[in-house]
This record gives structure tokens, sequence and C-alpha cells, in this order.
């Protein structure tokens, strides 16, 4: 493979969508397609990104109606077919949805909608997403979210931990409440990562915040040969 | 025939409920100090069509499951009720 393909689904009221492609595409220069949500071709696609924002409004429960778009049983094949998903605050919100990944995300435990800076620890270097990140990292990326504190059954999380699906957890504290002070979590496989905070905020070399870079470096790494 | 369904959408138990936790400390510093649980869910009416009660219970529980609820951190009560022939 000489490059990544990059699609990038659209939901009304997504609106991280063009700041994902400005890095797929304008950083890292690798072909990118926006997907409108009726669309359901995802052919010939590496990575599909389900971008932040409010889809639907986030009514009824935030990506709640998402799941059920058209391009959704798409995303469900192109997973079947062993197909790279990132979900990153409302695309992880409709993972969970979705059912795939567990659990759920709910109101902040402050009820506040954060938009800050937090420090994440990343759990797990041998994944598609993290494998430029060196051992141990520690990092800032930006959060936004109102409803980001993840939740789910006893027996869940243990088995997400014996699993090891934790990729980010906020360190040294969750400022939404995350249970296990979870930020984002990946499929058994690997395949399917969810995570609040938005690594395309901090993508680009020329703005301060780059911690989000080795992340989109990981991709390319572990999919160009 | 036509039911009206009112459907009741709580957080479980098991799930910190912040918005409750909030109103019953509002509730306590106004001198409500006996009142405790307070758990606030959502509230959702709707009316369809179908043959009877029992199958426009069953219908209203399959769209909770569906989208209406998360059952992984909700739980619903479903009331049906005839809408009366105008």
């Amino acid at each position: 493979m000489s490059t990544v393909k990059f699609g990038i689904v659209v939901f009304p009221g997504s609106n991280c969508d063009r700041d994902v492609a400005w890095v797929t595409q304008g950083v890292l220069g690798c072909p990118t397609r926006l997907i409108w949500h009726l669309e359901p071709d995802l052919s010939g696609l590496d990575v599909v990104v389900l971008p932040g924002g409010f889809s639907y409004g986030d009514y009824l429960r935030c990506g709640a109606i998402a799941r059920f778009a058209p391009v959704m049983g798409s995303l469900r094949e192109h997973v079947a077919r062993g197909g790279y998903v990132l979900g990153i605050c409302n695309g992880f919100q409709i993972l969970t949805e979705a059912g795939l990944l567990p659990g759920a995300l709910v109101r902040n435990a402050n009820l506040h909608f954060i938009c800050d800076r937090v420090g994440l620890r990343i759990e797990r270097q041998d994944l598609l997403w993290t494998g430029a990140y060196p051992a141990g990292s520690r990092i800032i990326l930006p959060i936004a979210h109102g409803e980001g504190r993840y939740t789910c059954d006893p027996d869940t999380l243990k088995q997400l931990q014996d699993q090891r699906q934790i990729v980010f957890r906020y360190d040294p504290v969750a400022p939404n409440g995350s249970l296990d002070q979870i930020a984002g979590l990946c499929s058994p496989s690997g395949r399917v990562l969810g995570l609040m905070p938005h690594p395309e905020r901090a993508a680009d070399p020329e703005l301060p915040g780059q911690d989000g870079i080795p992340l989109w470096q990981s991709i390319l790494q572990g999919l160009v040969a | 025939m036509q039911f009206q369904a009112q459907i009741q959408i709580h957080l479980r138990p098991s799930v910190l409920d912040p918005a409750g936790v909030a109103v019953q400390s509002s509730l306590h510093q106004l001198g409500h100090t006996q009142v405790q649980q307070v758990r606030i869910g959502k509230h959702i009416q709707l009316q369809l069509e179908a043959p009877d009660a029992e199958t426009a219970q069953k219908r209203v529980g399959e769209l909770c499951n569906q989208l209406l609820a998360n059952p992984v951190i909700e739980t619903y009560q479903i009331q049906v009720d005839p809408v009366a022939s105008q």
C-alpha cells in the first residue's frame, strides 16, 4: 500500500469533519473522501473516521439517531472486512450506540460542557493508532464535550481491562468523571478505536499543541508498507 | 385500534445521574432535607395503531429497545391506553 485512503462520514450536525480532512489530506497528503451519511459507499477506504459534532442535534441521546443512518450498515461491513474505524468524540458516542464498542457515554459528572486541554496516558503502543508514540507516553489533547463520562457494567469493565481494550486514560484525573478514567478504547481486534479527545485538533505543525500528530503518523506507518 | 403510549426512561440505578444529584442538593438547600433518591428521566408519548393493547405494548417495547432507550444505561416503563374514538 503506497498511501492510506481516508473516508470521513458527515452527519447532519457533524462539525469536525473538515478538521479531520485538514489533517488527513492537508497535513498527511492522503486521499480523503467526505461521505454524506446517506451515501453507503465505503469501498476502497482503509480508515473510516466518524468525526466530532452533534449528529442529529444530539436528540434523544448522543449518537442514538446517527447509528441508524444508511452509511452505518456499510460501516459494519467495513469492520467485518477488517477495515479500520476511528470515532472521535461524537463519533465515539455513535460507535457505542451502534454496539461497535461496549458501554456508553453519559452526562459529565459535573454537568458542565468541558472545553479544555487534558492530560492523557497512552496505555498501549501496539495498535495501528498508537505505534508512533514513545512507550509510556503522556500527552495533552483538547476535549470539548458535555457527554463524555464513560460508563459500563462491572463485567464489561473487567473484560475491557483483561483484553487490554483501554487505549487512553485521563491522567491524572478524568474531568468528566469517566469510569476507570477511560478516555478511549478499542475493539478486541484493535481495529475500531473510539476516543473523546480530539487528535485532529492537535495535529497541525503550524499550530501549538501537536500531541495528536503521532496518532496520524502511526496510521501511515502501520498501513504504508 | 389507536393506542396512546406513555414511556418513562431513566438511567439505571447503577449509573450516576448528576442532574438528579444537583436537584436533590438544591431541594436540601431549600430545607426539604427529607427528599432522597432524586432521579431525572425522560417522558416520551406517542400514538400507534395496533390490533390490541398487548400487541401495542409489545411494539412499544421494541421501539424502546431499538431506539428510544439505551439498555446499556437506561431502563424504561411503558403504559399503553386505548385512544377514545372521536
